[in-house]
């Protein structure tokens, strides 16, 4: 809340008031979207666009200078703005990827919830047979949400682990397989083959599988999800984005950046740690959470 | 990936070739590479703006060593002022206390705690001879007591058992009256993740650290964690506390902005870092490594020779 506060009062001084259109305005404005780790690179762009329309006459007064940042914004986010349809393929395939600690179980227990919900069946593949009680934690969300998880025992193969559950949702004619998979650094390279490995056994037994590499990242993240996208995409062909933990003070404003590389779907926000804490991505909406209307 | 800045630098200070002292003219263009690296860094952005300014005014005038060219020493400044910054090399845990000493972790959701609580209990029991308990007073995560149960069991430390039924700060009362019982050296109490934002969850880690009066408070933090760094630390700094800071998850190659960020906002030594998942993986902080590592130069003194 300090942030969004101070982001808002930054906002409604700049634009609120008669302001020149000078250079204190576009370095407030610089300010505000490095703050929200929109990224240098990015928000030069979104500023230079503004300082070219007001050069061209094009922005008089400061409300026209935060519509058409509002519009900049959009127009990189609504392209990516694509839910996750589940196609009829059956089951269809979801495989969740990431690096540690940003939400994967947690967001598949949200999925599975949402899927659920929408009336259909889902099972989930206990893949991440490396850390701690992870097995257990995924357990006992599948408890909880009264679905089935396939799972081995800590450091079993997870290739093995997938290649049984994919045996096994085909069996039980699940519409959904969700496939959590160990959080791991992206510059691993061993770790980052066992993905590919994870892929290619799902694969083998659904050749249009998996129909959605999701990946997650956290809101609090910096430059450095820039990163993990190249390299997860490069890894697994990653389909679609999930931002987790928009419920605290974090912007997530490397979204943006992400956005304007790759054009990928973002398909959903996580507002908290409970089961229903899960949004389906919407632009306008997030657009207005980083730049509230003053 | 950690040569961006020397490569960028190496075109504007050619041109401060052959000047013998440092000026604002001709540190102006190079301040700013500096300034755009350590955004890109993840540094925030009014840690970078302070940053800055000191630099400035400490780089100008500057005699330039007969050693040296003015971009060699202008780097040098840099690189000299980022490390002090960071605070001094190396600080060690105090557990110069009644045993058994407690040491509190506490930190965003994700952050790391509970991987570091067996970190430091095999650290304080391998490298020190202690005789370690951990505790989980996360009542909230699916399998979080289990996970450290599993790893308490890993690296040889006793496990107070803890139930999701139960109230954290009776948890951690037991926990203490428990290993004063069994006269352990050490303590360590992993707490739940939780929003800097979330009034109730504040409350009760401050309920928790008043119940127990640990010797260290230590905040554990990702060191991929962007520009809301400064929001995080402040928060929890002014809520417990804090006698330290543990930096994890830099076996990725994040550059680590944050620790400077987290370093100006709380003034809190950063004494550890997490590299790797394993409970072998965390290495006592080094302030030049990582200042090197913001900075984007493999090896800065390698680099005022080249200038
Ligand atoms: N506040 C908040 N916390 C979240 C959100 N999503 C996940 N978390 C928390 O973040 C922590 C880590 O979540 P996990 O789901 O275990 O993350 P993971 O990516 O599976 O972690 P690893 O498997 O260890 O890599 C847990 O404490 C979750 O409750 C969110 O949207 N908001
Ligand atoms: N690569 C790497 N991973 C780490 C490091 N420290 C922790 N992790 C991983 O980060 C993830 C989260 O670690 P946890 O210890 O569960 O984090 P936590 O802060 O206890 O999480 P919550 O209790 O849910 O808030 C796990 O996958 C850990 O293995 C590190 O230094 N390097
Ligand atoms: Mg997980
Ligand atoms: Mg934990």
């Amino acid at each position: 809340a300090a942030t969004q506060r101070s982001f808002t009062r930054g906002l409604s001084d700049l634009l609120l008031g008669n302001r020149a259109l000078d250079d204190t305005l576009f370095e407030e404005l610089e300010t505000l979207l490095l703050s929200a780790d929109v990224g240098v690179e990015t928000t030069r762009h979104l500023v230079s666009s503004i300082t070219d329309q007001v050069s061209r006459k094009q922005l008089k007064d400061a409300p026209a200078v935060y519509g058409a940042l509002r519009q900049g914004m959009l127009a990189i986010l609504e392209p990516c703005d694509r839910r996750l349809t589940i196609a009829p393929e059956r089951p269809f395939v979801i495989m969740v990827v990431g690096v540690n600690g940003v939400g994967k179980t947690t967001t598949i227990a949200k999925l599975a919830n949402h899927l659920k919900n929408k009336g259909l069946t889902v099972t989930l593949a206990a893949a991440d047979t490396f850390r701690a009680a992870a097995i257990e934690q995924l357990k006992t969300w599948a408890g909880r949400l009264d679905i089935p998880v396939i799972a081995q025992h800590t450091g079993a193969d997870a290739a093995a682990v997938v290649h049984d559950a994919m045996n096994a949702a085909v069996a039980r004619k699940a519409d959904v397989l969700i496939v959590d998979t160990a959080g791991r650094q992206h510059t691993q390279e061993g770790l980052m083959d066992e993905l590919r490995k994870i892929r290619r056994v799902i694969n083998k037994t659904r050749p249009d599988a998996p129909h959605e590499v999701l990946l997650v990242l956290d809101a609090g993240t910096g430059q450095n999800a820039l990163s993990q996208l190249k390299h997860f995409r490069e890894a697994v062909g990653v389909t679609g984005l999930a931002l987790t933990k928009l419920d605290g003070t974090a912007k997530g404003g490397i979204l943006l950046a992400m956005a304007r590389q790759t054009g990928l779907p973002i398909r959903f926000i996580g507002v908290g740690e409970g089961m229903d804490d899960l949004r389906e991505f919407n632009a306008a909406e997030y657009v207005d959470a980083l730049l509230p209307a003053p | 990936m950690f040569d961006n800045l020397s490569q960028r630098l190496q075109v504007t200070l050619k041109r401060l070739r052959g000047q013998g002292r440092l000026t604002e003219e001709n540190t102006r263009e190079a301040l700013r590479e500096v300034r755009m690296a350590l955004l890109e860094a993840d540094v925030a952005l009014p840690v970078v703006k302070d940053f800055i300014e000191h630099v400035r005014v400490k780089a100008a005038g500057q005699e330039v060593l007969a050693s040296l060219t003015p971009g060699q020493a202008l780097i040098k400044v840099v690189h000299d002022e980022l490390v002090a910054l960071m605070g001094a090399a190396n600080e060690k845990l105090n557990l110069a206390t009644r045993p058994p000493a407690v040491i509190l972790v506490a930190g965003l959701q994700g952050s790391g705690k509970t991987t570091t609580v067996a970190k430091l209990a095999r650290f304080l029991r391998e490298r020190d001879n202690k005789s370690v308990m951990v505790v989980s007073a996360d009542v909230y995560r699916p399998a979080a007591i289990e996970q450290l149960h599993k790893l308490a069991a890993a690296v040889g430390a006793e496990f107070f058992p803890s139930h999701p039924d139960q109230k954290p700060v009776d948890i951690a009362r037991h926990a203490v009256e428990e290993a004063r019982k069994r006269m352990m050296d050490v303590l360590i109490v992993d707490s739940a993740g939780r929003l800097h934002v979330d009034e109730p969850m504040m409350q009760e880690i401050r309920a928790v650290h008043a119940a127990i009066e640990p010797v260290e408070t230590l905040f554990v933090v990702d060191s991929m964690t962007g520009q809301d760094a400064v929001n995080t630390a402040r928060a929890f700094n002014e809520a417990l506390p804090l006698t330290g800071v543990i930096l994890t998850k830099t076996d990725g190659d994040a550059r680590g902005g944050a620790a400077l960020s987290i370093r100006q906002v709380t003034g809190k030594p950063i004494k550890f870092m997490g590299v790797g998942e394993k409970p072998a993986a965390l290495e006592p902080f080094y302030p030049d490594r990582v200042a090197a590592r913001i900075l984007g130069m493999g090896d800065v003194l390698g680099l005022v020779e080249q200038a």
